[in-house]
């Protein structure tokens, strides 16, 4: 009987293979779908207006329709029990290269680094690859949005916020773009350790006159815009939005004194819209960055210190420091396919000052504050897109799990390739022959 | 009867003025504390004395003996020191990439007490770590397993005294990469098979060699030329030498165990391991242990097709398995690292906890000695506030042999020892995570064409 029941559950394999065989790849079976859903009896950190204790979301056509301890749930809503499970805003990671590179080591698999140093035209939104595997593997996470950044010269490009579901890079499009500066630095980085300190300098110095120049011209450029015969000069023209205050420049500056220059830069620029990134050594002057009222993206959390004679907990605290001196704070990884452990560069700069509600506005409503897409995502209101997920607890807890998924209203499957390996995996069929073994261990 | 007793005792005190004096050995009573024993559970509100720096006593109610300190550890976590079973922190090189087979050199070499990684990983609960040759060739050097007595300047005084000898492998990318810069082989998956076959082979015809010559009566016979590196394989062919294989891809792993199996190899644990868990079954059969990476993935082709699910997997299967940093930066949290296991597969705290102690204890040989809360093992012990698998532990304090080598109470900003009389202004590095892969430190830099070209 036994038997016959294999020979008969073979023979429907065979007959199945063949329909399988038809594009049976990744995501394609568990489709997300879009719709009206009720997610009820669940603790709801809404970020902006504290904690609802067993409460309801419901979310109509990728909108957060209700919010609240008493909604009324729609008839036609598809109703999503959550069991005294906890609700957040979807994380948002405020600098990093997913999408954008595939596999480290394969140059032809990364889309981050164009050649040259003045490139700002450079769009990373176009580069960004929908269907890269680490996309899901990092939305499974509770990462919704990302700012992803091109990377290498002064002016590498231009950012994108993406959400992290989508089939073009516009329907991922998260509604804000802005420039790239490397801010011209006196430390070493990994690219001039070999460097003297003159040498440094000297090269820091050059560069600050390239920087210069470079940006004068834009602002040229952008008087001159309405003349004629304007020669086409695509790089400079990319700068203009930045000099009218219609896009933000994301200054990427580490080392303490460099960010007092940069400060001053922008000053002495006046550009409206600028935010503060990497910010390593920001806890050195964290009040001169307050009283700057510049908003800083600064981390990786994770990270050694800048310096060998630092505290061992520098960058874990940094976030904290810089958060207590008034400074506006969102986190990033400055990952590509981890960007998943956003949550727990969180936690690591909760548990070393920044306290755990700093810490989760960190990578939420102060992420889309600094990135100006507050107005669709980054904390739980009515209005704002269905960016949120469901979790057995603390997201920032290591054992926690996610359990539900929504990115612009759509239900998102909780599948990945990564999970997807660990149920083949598990109990793999077949496993070894113990009677007759694959490997004859001839041990002494 | 009387001579050989004084000769005994002479040797003795050779013996342990050569290194029992060196280390220094601590006694301290914890009271009050939630003690992860790892091997025997959790106990609630129990003491641990510490004497001459092993463990003594484990109990309630533990009185401390005249002169030995007591420390309140109420509300707080003692777990074992946590071991990094790959680490290429504390070495001043890492890679011989001169030729595909190194395995005369070793690491204990090159060991670097000035490097302040150390006190840093002691600073993340880290006791010992397993300081490891790059991997840049087929067979490359010999390993040395550290404890980090941080502050002793002498690399002697950071060995792991009585540590079993390894060696590292390497296979994949790394080799294969190796050989087509130089123009030779192995430049693929069978080149590498072939050279391990190869190696091994004139291994056991040197053995043979040698064993011919202690057998021979004649007075007049002629020692074969001693040959260091093939020395260190008939050592591993003996059992003497543990292998740690950098390895990523399943059919690779499976390919080594086949290799091991035809020279009757019986004990390998491979590193990093990223798709041991394609093979886990075969692995769990070979009695074979796999050290990887909590969720590192993707960062070369070899690695993409990975899961973070690996850890967990290996597990279920009966694998014995460790989670070890390969990095400066992670070798900071790997508490944080083994909770992982939580999330990807739902590992038991005692299961994720020996993910970092006694799995890699047992994988270095040392697990008589170190990686979990007994009567009778060095007091190598860190004590945390929180439990070490919540993401908001904070690892308080550290004891390598009872003696505390991290206090974050007492932590001052600057823990050099060496500061470089030439460097007038500090060097400020931004972190860079690339930065922290050194197992191809030293390989990328050669010019093979420059450096073989005479061999062609």
């Amino acid at each position: 009987m036994k038997k016959l029941r294999k020979l008969f559950s073979a023979l429907l394999m065979l007959a199945i293979i063949p329909l399988l065989s038809f594009g049976q790849e990744d995501d394609q079976v568990m489709k997300a779908r879009n719709g009206k859903f009720a997610l009820t009896n669940a603790k709801i950190y809404t970020v902006t207006n504290g904690i609802i204790e067993n409460g309801t979301v419901v979310i109509n056509n990728g909108i957060i329709e209700a919010v609240g301890a008493n909604v009324q749930i729609p008839n036609d809503a598809e109703v999503i029990d959550c069991g005294g499970k906890e609700i957040y805003p979807g994380m948002i990671d405020g600098g990093t290269t997913l999408g954008l590179a595939e596999i480290g080591s394969i140059a032809e698999a990364n889309d981050y680094r164009e050649y040259g140093e003045l490139t700002p035209q450079m769009q990373a939104l176009t580069a960004v690859n929908p269907n890269s595997v680490a996309i899901p593997v990092t939305r499974v996470s509770g990462v919704t949005t990302v700012w992803t950044m091109p990377q290498g010269g002064f002016l590498p490009g231009t950012a994108a916020a993406i959400n992290l579901f989508g089939y073009t890079p516009d329907q991922m499009y998260a509604g804000q773009r802005g420039i790239v500066m490397n801010y011209p630095s006196t430390g070493a980085g990994r690219r001039w350790r070999r460097l003297s300190e003159d040498e440094l300098k000297k090269r820091q110095e050059r560069a600050l006159k390239q920087v210069n120049d470079t940006w004068d011209k834009a602002e040229l450029y952008a008087k001159l815009q309405n003349a004629d015969d304007l020669r086409n000069y695509p790089e400079i023209e990319a700068l203009v939005p930045v000099v009218k205050g219609e896009m933000p420049l994301f200054i990427e500056v580490n080392a303490a004194e460099d960010i007092l220059n940069a400060i001053e830069w922008v000053k002495k620029r006046g550009y409206k819209k600028v935010i503060l990134t990497g910010v390593s050594e920001g806890w050195r002057v964290a009040d001169e960055i307050a009283k700057a009222g510049l908003p800083v993206i600064t981390g990786p959390v994770q990270a050694i210190p800048t310096r060998e004679s630092d505290n061992y907990d520098a960058a874990y605290a940094n976030p904290g420091i810089m958060s207590k001196a008034g400074v506006k704070v969102a986190l990033r990884t400055m990952e590509s396919e981890n960007v998943r452990n956003l949550p727990y560069h969180a936690g690591f700069a909760a548990a070393y000052g920044m306290g755990r509600e700093e810490a989760l506005k960190a990578i939420t409503i102060n992420a889309a504050e600094i990135l100006g897409i507050s107005d669709q995502v980054g904390s739980i209101e009515v209005g704002k897109k269905a960016n949120i997920f469901v979790a057995t607890g603390d997201p920032f807890e290591t054992a926690t799990k996610i359990t539900d998924l929504f990115i612009d209203g759509f239900k998102v499957p909780m599948t990945s390739r990564q999970i997807r390996l660990y149920d083949e995996f598990l109990n793999r069929t077949p496993g070894v022959d113990k009677t007759k073994p694959v490997i004859d261990i001839k041990k002494k | 009867m009387k001579t050989k007793n004084i000769l005994v005792s002479l040797l003795l005190l050779v013996g342990f003025t050569a290194w029992g004096q060196q280390v220094p050995k601590g006694d301290v009573l914890f009271k009050g504390g939630t003690v992860l024993t790892v091997t025997n559970g959790t106990l609630e509100n129990t003491d641990v004395l510490v004497r001459d720096g092993k463990i003594a006593r484990i109990g309630k109610g533990l009185r401390a003996p005249n002169g030995v300190e007591t420390i309140d550890i109420t509300g707080k976590y003692l777990m074992p020191g946590i071991i990094d079973a790959h680490s290429h922190i504390a070495g001043s090189a890492i890679n011989e990439g001169t030729s595909q087979v190194t395995s005369e050199v070793s690491m204990e070499d090159v060991v670097d007490p000035y490097d302040v990684s150390i006190y840093r990983a002691l600073a993340g609960g880290v006791t010992s770590i397993h300081l490891m040759h790059g991997s840049a060739n087929v067979i490359g050097g010999q390993n040395e397993t550290m404890k980090l007595r941080w502050g002793l300047t002498d690399p002697d005084q950071l060995r792991f005294e009585g540590a079993p000898r390894t060696i590292k492998f390497a296979l994949g990318e790394n080799p294969t990469r190796g050989g087509r810069a130089r123009g030779i082989q192995p430049q693929s998956r069978m080149g590498v098979e072939n050279m391990l076959r190869t190696s091994f082979q004139q291994a056991v015809e040197y053995k043979k060699k040698w064993e011919a010559y202690r057998a021979d009566k004649n007075p007049r016979k002629v020692a074969p030329e001693y040959d260091l590196r093939l020395q260190t394989l008939v050592d591993i062919l003996n059992g003497d030498v543990l292998v740690h294989c950098h390895s990523y891809r399943a059919d690779e792993i499976y390919m080594l165990l086949k290799v091991f199996s035809d020279f009757g190899i019986p004990k390998i644990t491979f590193q990093h391991a990223n798709e041991a868990y394609k093979v886990a079954p075969e692995l769990a059969a070979f009695g074979a242990s796999a050290s990887v990476f909590a969720d590192w993935w993707a960062y070369k082709l070899e690695v993409y097709y990975s899961t973070a699910y690996n850890a967990a997997i290996l597990t279920e299967n009966g694998v014995l398995t460790s989670i070890n940093s390969d990095s400066g930066e992670l070798i900071r949290h790997l508490f944080h690292e083994a909770a992982k296991t939580q999330k990807y597969g739902d590992l038991s705290d005692d299961e994720a906890l020996a993910l970092i102690t006694l799995n890699p204890a047992k994988q270095l040989g040392i697990d008589n000695r170190v990686g979990s809360i007994e009567v009778g093992k060095d007091a190598d012990i860190a004590i945390f506030e929180g439990h070490p698998l919540s993401v908001y532990a904070i690892p308080q304090m550290t004891f390598v042999d009872g003696v505390k080598y991290f206090d974050k109470a007492n932590d001052k900003a600057d823990q050099r020892i060496y500061v470089d009389p030439e460097s007038s202004i500090e060097k400020i590095t931004i972190f860079d995570r690339e930065d922290q892969h050194r197992c191809m430190e030293g390989a990328n830099f050669i010019n093979f064409e420059d450096l073989f070209s005479n061999q062609k």
